[in-house]
């Protein structure tokens, strides 16, 4: 396991956490027989929520649209197994989000299973030196990585196609591929390396094709030798560079990998594109070469059903939508001593209470954690030994955090940048005081948050109340005046907002017919006009990211919608 | 934070897996139910506060057989009666606020220890006893126990008793009227160096002062034994290396400052092995809780002590002046862990906003 490499780049902090991958490093990859149902969830992503595309009681095949959304920030969802769909309804994700889900039940007819799924998705062929990505232009592999729906699947779900995008303004010289996997207990990632490297290359150079960045570089934690091994052999005659790093958590961490291999340091509250990188899994890098090479959207994942807590630790190429119960099942059942179930790996996972969640597209593993492993210690004071400020990858203080958190202090918790800290757990994890500092910063961030939101709201009345005042400014009545100002306010977004909730389901059903002038698609959309009139939020990116054709007559409309 | 829910779905659905429900052959006192809790979900098993104190007491087991050595069975009296009276005046004071035993986080023994050992070997039972209620009632109890006290409580109690029995505290309590033990009978280093202005007659040469045979408290003799206890503190990081950093590099900068202006006729080196600096700097100044928590904040934390020390020195009536440089130091860690909160990676976010 400790095979040491003898490498010396890493971050600057951090901790050493048990690695817990023993469990199933060495599994290979197995195909879940295709499930009973599977429930779609209509938001696996950062970003803009989908809205269902197919109506209940349609049958569907596996890799057809089931849910969609205009914006820019969101990614389509897709049946991952072919059969019938019900009845649209709700789950709760792991993260607390309640989400709609579309159901679907399988039919008896599976167009890929067992090893033909395995070979369609990891297998096969993968040219890497062959490639030729002049193929592809910029814009096509972007339009194919949205089409397929890829998001981040190292976990934050970001949606891929904005991130591939190539941005004038956004100088990205470097691509960085995140092999890390320094989440303990967590394989998936190490998995899809050692049985599909060549599918990893080819994601990384489409990537570096698309973002226009000079440099791919893929880091690896020197704890997966396997890995690393199969990724060199896979790159010699590439541009893809393999950097081994030392094991540390949070290894993984986007910033905390950008320091370790560039040295460069993310500006607090921006993102790797303002010091010129941009950073991509691996896995969402096998699924990008998928969608482009075999034009197959995302709708199988490996998850790593793992941990002390289950019987027989697997790692599974699984459809989306399956139920975690399902995956918890065909390893053999939950132990006597499980104590936690977490979605995700233990440093950063969410712990479940109902096991009959779907697997999203961000669900990179199961861990099941027994009562010896998360025994609680009493928690005792801080004795302020500063070992939270000496493990923080950000550098950040969580002593003095957590204690403004306490005291409710949001102004001591900015003084200390609690909006920079990820919620990595390291402080919590060596805490001799046993401390739940990240739930404590987690409050002071939900404090933080609302005192900004509440700031802003106060900072717009007051800028509505000046441009009511000087609107008023002619009919000047003394004391009536001010009465008729206070309407005027609460008329004024009102009027704004109407318009564009009429405007917008129509703009938004002719767009979508001029663009995909194919499927069935069609007349469900326009059936569901009022359901997508979704204010602002989604109108902001659409109109930065979808030029002019789109935009324009969205604002004619809107104006003489206004008139 | 972990509330017991239990779930019905938890149960797998296949047929041999048992339900992790409350069963007969549920492993020990915990409930095999599913738990929802905050993560992270694994927590450092090692490194707890217990095992912080409990390294200072191993640390110290050399500085201890170093005074057993030199001073003797009183020395063993001494430490014992102020472990003793700071265990029980601990276990007094948290039944009278109330609050749990705590005897067991092994703090009121490392404030016993490093009170006697800051202690001459003649001081009477009563200035122990007194100095460690002294310690942990006012100087730890009554700000609301262990995390939460601004001064060090060895310190605390050993100011009260200096200050109340200055005839059994002073200089000429460590020295033996009738005794025939050539250390015994001598002034501390520093006592003589104070008195004797013209020269430095019968000043130990530096390897006696760093093996540790020649007069003083109890724990402050040896340089050697505070070394290796405090090398082995740092190494299993139960103390800030930055502090003895600051504290050794400080004094050693002050005291050659001086003996340049001709204030002391000292040098560097004798400050620094002749009285209490270098085991204050590794098992004094350490203490977490009287300490700044970032990592420059130690450093000028120890820098502040450092300076502080010669100063007293060279300028009060004491001989020695670590204590008051100690308790100084850590009236301004508030103002230090203002000064020094560290620049977060990527810069701090309300310069951004």
């Amino acid at each position: 396991m400790s095979a040491s490499l003898g490498a010396t780049a890493t971050f600057a902090r951090g901790i050493h956490p048990p690695e817990g991958k023993h469990f199933v490093a060495e599994a290979a990859i197995e195909v879940l027989p295709t499930p009973k149902s599977v429930r779609i969830p209509l938001l696996q992503h950062i970003g803009a929520p989908c809205e269902a595309t197919v109506k209940p009681r349609k049958s569907v095949t596996a890799g057809d649209v089931v849910g969609d959304a205009k914006a820019f920030v969101s990614a389509p969802v897709h049946a991952s197994i072919s059969g019938t769909t019900a009845r649209e309804s709700n789950t709760t994700l792991p993260n607390g989000r309640h989400v709609p889900v579309v159901p679907i039940n399988a039919a008896d007819e599976q167009p890929l299973e067992g090893q033909a799924l395995y070979d369609d998705v990891l297998g096969g062929e993968w040219p890497t030196q062959d490639l030729d990505v002049a193929a592809f232009t910029s814009e096509q592999i972007v339009q194919m990585a949205r089409e397929a729906g890829i998001v981040g699947l190292g976990g934050a779900a970001f949606p891929t196609h904005v991130k591939l995008s190539h941005h004038p303004d956004h100088n990205v010289d470097t691509l960085l591929i995140n092999g890390c996997e320094c989440e303990p207990y967590l394989t998936s990632d190490d998995r899809v390396m050692i049985e599909s490297p060549r599918s990893v290359v080819c994601g990384a150079l489409l990537a570096l094709h698309s973002t226009g960045a000079r440099k791919v570089i893929i880091g690896i934690e020197e704890n997966k030798p396997q890995a690393i091994r199969a990724l060199r052999h896979a790159a010699e005659g590439t541009a893809v560079e393999v950097q081994v790093l030392q094991t540390k958590y949070p290894q993984g961490g986007e910033k905390q990998l950008i320091s370790a291999i560039l040295q460069r340091e993310v500006p607090t509250g921006g993102l790797p594109f303002d010091v010129g990188v941009k950073v991509i899994n691996v896995g969402t890098c096998s699924a990008l070469a998928r969608a482009v090479l075999r034009r197959k959207p995302l709708t199988h994942r490996v998850v790593t059903v793992t941990g002390a807590g289950i019987k027989v630790p697997k790692n599974l190429l699984v459809p989306i939508g399956v139920s975690y119960a399902e995956l918890i099942d065909y390893c053999g059942g939950l132990t006597k001593d499980a104590a936690r179930v977490v979605a995700g790996g233990p440093m950063m996972g969410f712990t479940l209470g109902s096991l009959d969640v779907p697997v999203t597209k961000g669900t990179s593993g199961i861990t099941v954690l027994t009562h010896q492993e998360v025994r609680k210690q009493e928690q005792s004071n801080c004795v302020r030994c500063g070992r939270c400020v000496d493990t923080c990858p950000l550098n950040l203080v969580p002593t003095k955090l957590a204690l403004a958190a306490r005291y409710n202090n949001t102004e001591v918790a900015e003084r200390y940048s609690v909006t920079a800290c990820m919620e990595c757990g390291s402080c919590a994890y060596i805490c001799p005081a046993s401390l739940p500092l990240v739930q404590l910063i987690r409050w002071a961030k939900i404090l933080v948050h609302a005192e900004r939101a509440k700031e802003k709201a106060k900072a717009e009345a007051k800028a509505a109340k000046a441009l009511a005042s000087t609107a008023d400014e002619r009919p000047s009545e003394g004391g009536s005046e001010k009465k008729e100002a206070k309407p005027e306010k609460e008329a004024k977004p009102e009027k704004e907002a109407k318009p564009e909730k009429e405007a917008k389901p129509e703009k938004e059903a002719k767009p979508e017919k001029e663009a995909k002038p194919e499927k069935e698609a069609k007349p469900e959309k326009e059936a569901k006009p009022e359901k997508e009139a979704k204010p602002e939020k989604e109108a902001k990116p659409e109109k930065e990211a979808k030029p002019e054709k789109e935009a324009k007559p969205e604002k004619s409309k809107a104006s003489k919608s206004e008139k | 934070m972990a509330d017991n829910e239990k779930h019905p779905e938890s149960a797998p659905r296949s047929d041999e897996a048992p339900t992790p429900k409350p069963a007969p052959s549920a492993p020990e006192d915990a409930p095999p139910a599913i738990v929802v809790a905050p993560s992270p979900h694994l927590h450092d098993p090692h490194f707890t506060t217990r095992r912080m104190m409990f390294d200072v007491i191993v640390a110290l087991v050399p500085v201890i057989l170093v005074s057993v050595v030199v001073f003797g069975w009183a020395a063993l009296a001494q430490l014992s009666i102020c472990v003793l009276s700071c265990l029980v005046f601990e276990a007094l004071f948290g039944r009278l606020m109330g609050k749990p035993l705590s005897i067991g986080d092994g703090s009121a023994a490392v404030t016993g220890l490093i009170l006697g050992l800051s202690l001459p070997w003649t001081a009477p039972v009563y200035v122990g006893v007194i100095g460690s209620g002294v310690a942990i009632g006012l100087g730890k109890v009554v700000f609301g126990g262990l995390g939460f006290n601004l001064f060090n409580p060895a310190m605390v109690g050993r100011a009260f008793v200096m200050l109340s029995f200055a005839a059994a505290m002073g200089a000429g309590a460590y020295v033996a009227v009738d005794g025939l033990d050539p250390i015994l009978t001598q002034a501390t280093p520093l006592d003589l160096a104070k008195q004797s202005a013209d020269g430095l007659m019968g000043f130990p040469d530096l390897w006696l002062l760093f093996v540790g045979t020649h007069n003083g408290s109890l724990g402050e003799t040896s340089v050697l034994a505070s070394l290796i206890g405090g090398l082995y503190l740092i190494l299993r990081r139960s103390a800030a290396w930055e502090i003895p950093l600051g504290v050794v590099a400080a004094t050693i900068v002050c005291a050659g400052l001086f003996g340049m202006a001709g204030l002391t006729p000292l040098t560097a080196w004798q400050h620094l092995a002749g009285g209490a600096v270098v085991f204050g700097a590794f098992f004094i100044a350490t203490d977490p809780v009287t300490s700044p928590v970032a990592p420059w904040g130690r450093f000028c934390f120890g820098a502040g002590i450092g300076a502080l020390v010669i100063i007293l020195r060279v300028l009060s009536g004491y001989p020695e002046g670590l204590m008051f440089a100690v308790l100084l130091m850590n009236a301004l860690v508030p103002l230090l862990n203002r000064w020094t909160i560290p620049r977060p990676v990527g810069g701090h976010a309300a310069q951004r906003a």
